[in-house]
């Protein structure tokens, strides 16, 4: 699974940012999202999405090799994770949180939650179906 | 506690002081949240007789309890004050993000008093909240003050602003926020002004408390889901609200050349489908919004060209219709420039309109003006939007009053076609020969206003209705409006509207979802109770907002002189001159029909003859705790 993402759709409404903190951390906030949405205002005059490609940057620059890849997914093992924050720094996205509570980084692990909300069709899960689709 | 932030803010700018108040549940249990509050504050904290432009007045911005959460356009913000216009009770809401910005800042409300040293700006980072000074952002327009202050403080950041005519304190200068949201009505823009406050950005990282977060989340997917399946839904959102323009034109209802008529032939040049095919770059949605009304673009015209949000309904209605431009492009950077300016569409449009009238029968001069100037002339309206909202000459001081007060000065018969209820610009309906709509003007509590009864509809066709339903099934015909319904009827329709649509103002969330698309009310009370974890039928919240309804009119009744029946009629146009032209010629409202719909309306009300809440009313809707009686 995948996610595509159709900046021309989106409308700046932020529930997929809601959604996602909600189902990753169960909190209700725009803050804890894992991607973000910039308003290019007064102009251009649209939206970009910035999400997680799962380009591995993050593990990359881990010091202590917390940041592993599972099936296409990086994934924080926060046991070994020493929180220094250094993939946070160097996530190109910039869509990489540190967690209040416990000071951990947290990061998109591709629950597709952001597509199953959003009712514009910006962001849009790449099941086999649809790859089909679209090409 | 469940479902709200959890705090009050308070800032006192005289006196550099801020502080932290818990929310109390009483407030929320009695008023709900959003207008509830602003009512509710004004009532217990603003002095009686307060000039508006005073330090204590207070400039208050309120949430709901719906405000952020996971549902359909959980993104409503309320200010509240005494109106520099009507110098009445005042509320203005917006969409967009702020509400929710504040909400996850930690508060459900911010109440302000006092008066700034020196030009500034508030700064509010969850617990850290600063007055600091604006010299950079003063005399910026509303949207270049937003963009500075974007690069200044970072993307995270929600801002509203205000414009030079706030700064100028013009009666109806607006809030802006996020490159093209308002909270338009009642001069409270001004009021901001008058605080020495340009700005308030705020960002805010916490999350809201609620009683079930899984039951709250599944119940907003349902919100969403049931959303997106009305016919509506793919209906209604490409246009937004401009989408209505051909059907009110049709109906008879479209405000012309200041109101004289009811019909233009160039709406197919005005509408919704112009708007898509000739300014817009993208939907534009407020928080969490499955249908977003705002339509961002970009607009080319001889005068200039412009990137702005809009142009919405009303102001297609009051620039294309009430000052007659031409094309799309020409009403949307007349909004541009509004907008910029930081002055209400709906009254700097009328404005505009009511001296173009006057200029016309020779009842102001050219030298007066500075040059001459007639409808459908775009150089004509920016150089009049200028002009009132930088307070340009003597006439744009005076324009800057607003319609009232400007026709009391100039006199010569042009208070009867100052087009206002209250002191308050008539938006965009004509209602001639739609008596139920009349009479929503007629009483809406801040002044002439649509969106506390829209019941357009009941004139048309009789019944309640949803908008997309009502312009699919099309106008002309024995739909026109007949102006056959009694007033009763009318008092009823009006009452029922001004209890429901002012319910979605206490939670904090868009009515358009219920109102455009025929999403039930049943819904909201569910989530308010799966959010909050008290109980609450929608029956509840409409007893809630009707007991609002009499506070805001008890606030206007303390704070106007001589309020009463007499500021409940429509500007003399519409009850001794004719329609003129289009399909409703000939229809004028009598001031006897105008009497039995007061009538009619005061007795279902209770309240007495003069408008006035009876003291067995006030005790009925539950407010005999709060005012002596």
């Amino acid at each position: 699974m995948n996610l595509i993402f159709n900046h021309e759709n989106c409308s700046g409404c932020g529930i997929c940012k809601l959604a996602c903190s909600i189902i990753n951390f169960k909190q209700v906030t725009s803050a804890r999202a894992l991607l973000r949405i910039e308003g290019l205002f007064p102009a251009p005059g649209h939206y970009q999405i910035h999400f997680c490609d799962q380009c591995g940057a993050c593990a990359d620059v881990c010091p202590v090799d917390a940041i592993t890849l599972e099936d296409g997914i990086y994934r924080i093992n926060e046991e070994d994770c020493t929180a220094c924050h250094e993939c946070v720094e160097a996530c190109p996205q910039s869509v990489m949180i540190i967690k209040d509570e416990d000071d951990m980084p947290a990061k998109c692990i591709l629950c597709g939650e952001c597509a199953i909300v959003c009712p514009r069709e910006a962001i849009i899960l790449s099941t086999e179906e649809n790859l089909k689709e679209i090409s | 506690m469940d479902g709200y932030a959890g705090k009050i803010l308070r800032i006192d700018l005289t006196g550099e002081k801020i502080s932290k108040e818990k929310l109390q549940q009483k407030l929320c249990k009695e008023f709900i949240g959003g207008r509830g509050f602003v009512a509710k504050t004004l009532y217990d904290e603003l002095p009686p007789d307060t000039d508006p432009f005073g330090e204590k007045n207070l400039f208050i911005i309120a949430t709901g309890p719906l405000s952020g959460h996971f549902l359909p356009a959980s993104g409503k913000t309320h200010f509240g004050s005494k109106s520099p216009a009507t110098g009445g009770y005042a509320d203005s809401n917006m969409g967009g993000h702020f509400g929710p910005a504040l909400k996850y800042a930690g508060y459900d409300m911010a109440v302000i008093i006092g008066k700034a040293k020196v030009p500034s700006y508030l700064y509010i980072k969850d617990d850290t909240v600063e007055i600091r000074p604006a010299k950079a952002y003063w005399g910026k327009g509303s949207l270049a003050c937003e963009e500075m202050m974007k690069k200044d403080l970072g993307e995270g950041f929600q801002i509203l602003t205000i414009g030079p005519a706030g700064e100028k304190l013009v009666k109806f200068a607006c809030i802006s926020h996020d490159f093209g949201r308002q909270a338009g009505r009642t001069g409270i823009g001004a009021v901001l002004g008058s605080k020495n406050i340009k700005a308030i950005a705020v960002k805010g990282t916490g999350s809201i408390p609620v009683w079930d977060i899984e039951k709250a989340y599944a119940k907003g997917r349902q919100a969403f889901k049931k959303v997106s399946e009305k016919p509506g839904f793919k209906g209604w959102t490409p246009e937004g609200t401009a989408g209505i323009t051909d059907w009110v034109n049709e109906v008879g209802a479209f405000p012309t050349k200041n109101f004289q008529t009811s019909h233009i032939d160039h709406s197919h040049m005005i509408n919704g489908k112009k708007v898509l095919e000739r300014l817009k770059i993208t939907d534009k949605g407020c928080y969490c919004c499955p249908t977003p009304c705002g339509k961002y673009g970009h607009t080319k015209t001889a005068a200039g060209s412009a990137y702005m949000e809009g142009p919405e309904f009303e102001t297609i209605a009051l620039f294309g219709g009430s000052c007659m431009l031409k094309t799309i492009e020409e009403v949307a950077y007349a909004n541009f420039l509004c907008d910029e300016l930081g002055i209400d569409t709906i009254s700097g449009a009328s404005v505009a309109a009511f001296t173009i009238e006057c200029f016309e029968k020779g009842i102001i001069s050219p030298e007066e003006i500075g040059k001459k100037i007639e409808f459908g002339d775009l150089e004509s309206i920016i150089y009049l939007l200028n002009l009132m909202s930088l307070r340009q000459n003597d006439l744009g001081d005076l324009l800057s009053q607003g319609v009232k007060i400007a026709s009391e000065k100039i006199k010569n018969g042009s208070e009867k076609f100052a087009i206002h209820v209250k002191g308050l610009e008539w938006t965009g309906y004509e209602c001639r020969n739609a008596p139920s709509m009349m009479l929503a003007y007629m009483t809406a509590d801040i002044g002439a206003h649509h969106n506390r009864a829209w019941v357009l509809g009941h004139d048309v066709v009789g019944a309640a209705t949803n908008v997309h339903d009502l312009i699919t099934a099309g106008a002309g015909g024995d739909k026109r409006p007949k102006a056959i319904v009694s007033g009763r009827d009318s008092a009823r329709f009006v009452i029922d509207s001004q209890h429901t649509r002012p319910a979605f103002d206490l939670l904090g969330c868009c009515r358009l979802q219920m109102m455009e698309l025929g999403f039930e009310v049943e819904n909201y009370a569910e989530l308010y109770s799966v959010i909050t974890g008290k109980e609450i039928t929608w029956d509840d919240l409409i007893k809630i907002s009707e007991k609002v309804w009499n506070l805001t009119r008890m606030i206007s009744a303390r704070e106007i002189k001589d309020f009463g029946r007499r500021l409940d009629y429509p500007p003399p146009r519409f009850y001794e001159e004719p329609t003129p032209s289009g399909p409703n010629k000939g229809h004028c409202i009598s001031l006897e029909k105008l009497d039995e719909l007061l009538d009619a309306y005061y007795s279902a009300r209770g309240w007495d003859k003069n408008g006035i809440p009876t003291k067995e009313t006030l005790v009925r809707v539950g407010l005999k705790d709060m005012i002596k009686l």
